[in-house]
């Protein structure tokens, strides 16, 4: 018997909008004018964000924080597309995607800062909080997205990832098992190229991440990125294909971490500057003011009041952050079950009786 | 009232949990066509249909983690994993997920889960099937670990561990399986988590133990009564949160101690009775507390398991030595 191809895949690539915002108006989403303003508006703010985190953290004032720099289109452009009623899953570096869900800033801010009601996502704002260890939101989005199928509920969930992500065994469980029982679920992957130090070419021999998808029995599509119409387009797409019952679609989000992998990171020991200086060029933001400019959507009086008003939101977070009474150091015991336990409750008691209201710093001593 | 095993009794438990809550489902490998490797859920697909008995791919952690979504979303998930040497893999999700959440969100997610989980050795399985891995998830903060001794109690705790607004292990003793039969009433009952049972009242040593254990410890209580020496046998029951106070109370009364546990000595759940004992009851005490437990090696073959299981003659041993310490 002769050999013969019973398979084949292919991914495809989307750029609507390039580098000098020349845009496809054909495959441009029907965005309206304001719509298309509000996505301007909300990178501006992510930008403004990331600025004041990554100095407050110098100053400081902030714990080590996850810049996403350069990333701003394809947190918001993907999460641009969802409904309220859908379930949105963060990895770490998707402030983005959370503010135009409605997370307050101040959140993302007393997270970093080390405190856990950073986490306590508001009734009605159907979000997980940040995840850290790599890739394990996936499973966890992918059983939400069962729940409500199971339950006849007519959302769809979006689980956030980076390129490391895909090395992840919960990235194939996770990815696998929602193919398997068709689950409404959108995958982004924000391929921003580096790990930490380590590049995407140590993360897979694969020419794309999209392709990953085929093996599990639904389409990938490797997406620029750094374009928020394209990010836009396919988040649209794959979430109307997973409410319309057709199962998970995996985004591969090509763009680039322009900043260090976190304020504890050195990016400049692993990776050139000339490279980073390229990687400018493809700013998601310029590009969309280059084309709002051309359909008169920008000028400069508009511009300036929305770099203002993106200040103006993230000092008031940054306001509000600062001045939030302390937790409580109960809050230590207090959510560990629905109820304390006998043993929980001792240990919280005497706890209390030593040091749980004023506690001094203490220094570390090599002898006596 | 019928007579049933540990399979028919969480069986049971299962179908009347699922005929009265439309929230509960199950998942995972072969627990659906197959009814289980160990038939658990033998008839439940047929009765309950493929959306609420999964078969899922061979993939613990996204068990686990799915059934975490489901939990969070609302769903009371029960989550199947084979066989306990299996479970590892899934560890990420409970130690870093459901263990967590509630406290993370503050309260705004929760995590009402059961994973059951096939444990312990003496059925002569093969490699990986047969270790004893409790204390990894009794050390895991947020994470309750029930673990039955007979049908009854099985049937009992089940339906409270489902029933649990937080994670729960449920940890099945392989062994006791199909071991014996005990009347299980068809009615309604909770046996509540946290709280131990004395399966034997005594006065002159108290034997704590759970699962599996619970018989060669009962064995040795009887061969000592014949030596004159009576011996209260504790079932603990649930591993996590454990049932302090009951332990105290006994070792109060008899003032010595022995715990039985099958898995390795150090660091086992062992280590953290014979610690509350000595913070609570030191002065009660009159020889220290001894362990008969698994050794710290790797779990044998079957061919040598017998010698590293706690027989009813290592825990009588251990008690001569407490007595006449």
């Amino acid at each position: 018997m002769p050999k013969m191809v019973i398979e084949t895949c292919s991914v495809e690539w989307l750029q609507i909008l390039d580098e000098d915002g020349i845009c496809d108006e054909e495959l441009r989403p029907p965005l309206s004018n304001e719509e298309i303003k509000k996505l301007f508006e909300s990178m501006v703010l992510a930008r403004t964000f990331d600025e004041k985190a990554f100095k407050l953290q110098r100053e400081g004032r902030l714990g080590t924080y996850a810049s996403i720099y350069g990333q701003e289109a394809a947190q918001v452009g993907s999460a641009f597309a969802l409904r309220p009623a859908d379930w949105m899953f963060p990895a770490f570096r998707e402030p983005g995607a959370s503010f135009v869900r409605g997370l307050p800033i101040h959140m993302i801010l007393q997270y970093w800062a080390g405190d856990e009601r950073g986490s306590q996502i508001p009734e009605g704002l159907n979000d997980f909080p940040i995840t850290i260890p790599v890739a394990t939101q996936i499973p966890i989005a992918v059983g939400v997205a069962l729940a409500a199928k199971v339950k006849g509920d007519p959302i769809a969930v979006m689980a956030y990832m980076g390129d490391g992500a895909t090395s992840k065994g919960d990235f194939h469980e996770g990815l696998n098992f929602a193919g398997v029982f068709s689950a409404p679920v959108v995958f982004v992957c924000q391929n921003n190229q580096w790990a930490i130090s380590v590049p995407l070419k140590r993360q897979t021999a694969a020419k794309t991440l999209a392709q990953k998808a085929f093996a599990y029995g639904f389409p990938g599509i490797r997406v620029d990125g750094n374009d928020v119409f394209a990010v836009y387009r396919a988040a649209s797409e794959a979430l109307n294909r997973a409410k319309a019952g057709k199962g998970p679609t995996l985004i591969e989000c090509l763009t680039y971490r322009l900043g260090d992998h976190t304020t504890a990171d050195d990016a400049s020991r692993y990776r050139s500057r000339e490279e980073v200086e390229q990687w400018k060029t493809k700013d998601p933001i310029r590009r969309l003011k280059k084309y709002m400019e051309k359909r008169n959507l920008w000028s400069e009086a508009y511009d300036q009041a929305v770099r203002s008003n993106a200040k103006e939101k993230v000092e008031r977070a940054v306001r509000v952050e600062e001045s939030l009474p302390p937790p409580d150091p109960r809050d230590i015991f207090g959510f560990t079950f629905e109820e304390l336990t006998a043993e929980l409750k001792e240990q919280m008691e005497n706890f209390l009786k030593v040091d749980g209201k004023e506690r001094s710093e203490s220094k570390d001593v090599l002898y006596g | 009232m019928a007579k049933l095993t540990m399979v028919e009794a969480i069986n049971l438990a299962l179908r009347q949990e699922m005929e009265k809550d439309p929230r509960v489902l199950l998942l995972g490998e072969d627990v659906g066509r197959n009814g289980g490797v160990f038939r658990v859920t033998q008839g439940l697909l047929d009765t309950f249909g493929e959306t609420r008995v999964m078969d899922t791919p061979l993939s613990e952690s996204a068990i686990v983690g799915v059934a975490i979504g489901m939990a969070v979303y609302g769903l009371r998930p029960v989550a199947e994993i084979q066989f306990e040497g299996f479970v590892y893999a899934a560890m990420e999700q409970l130690a870093d997920h459901a263990g967590r959440i509630r406290t993370r969100s503050r309260g705004r997610y929760h995590c009402p889960l059961v994973v059951r989980l096939p444990y312990g050795g003496g059925i002569r399985a093969p490699e990986h099937h047969s270790d004893s891995n409790e204390a990894y998830f009794v050390h895991t903060p947020g994470i309750k670990v029930v673990v039955p001794s007979t049908p009854y109690e099985s049937k009992g705790l089940f339906v409270a561990a489902l029933r649990d607004p937080d994670p729960v292990i449920f940890m099945e003793p392989k062994k006791i399986y199909r071991s014996l039969r005990e009347e299980v009433p068809e009615e309604e009952y909770l046996i509540p988590l946290g709280e131990s049972r004395i399966v034997l009242e005594g006065t002159d040593i108290t034997l704590i133990t759970w699962g599996a254990m619970l018989q060669p410890t009962l064995q040795a209580a009887m061969l000592m009564e014949k030596s004159g020496t009576s011996a209260e046998v504790l079932d603990l029951r649930t591993l996590s949160p454990l049932d302090t106070e009951s332990m105290i109370e006994s070792v109060k009364k008899t003032h010595r101690a022995v715990v039985v546990h099958e898995a390795p000595a150090t660091c086992g759940v062992g280590a953290e009775i014979v610690a509350r004992i000595n913070e609570k009851a030191l002065v009660h005490l009159e020889a220290p507390v001894e362990r008969v437990t698994g050794f710290d090696t790797v779990m044998p073959l079957p061919k040598l398991e017998k010698y590293y299981l706690p027989s009813a003659e290592r825990v009588v041993d251990a008690v001569n030595r407490v007595i006449s310490f």
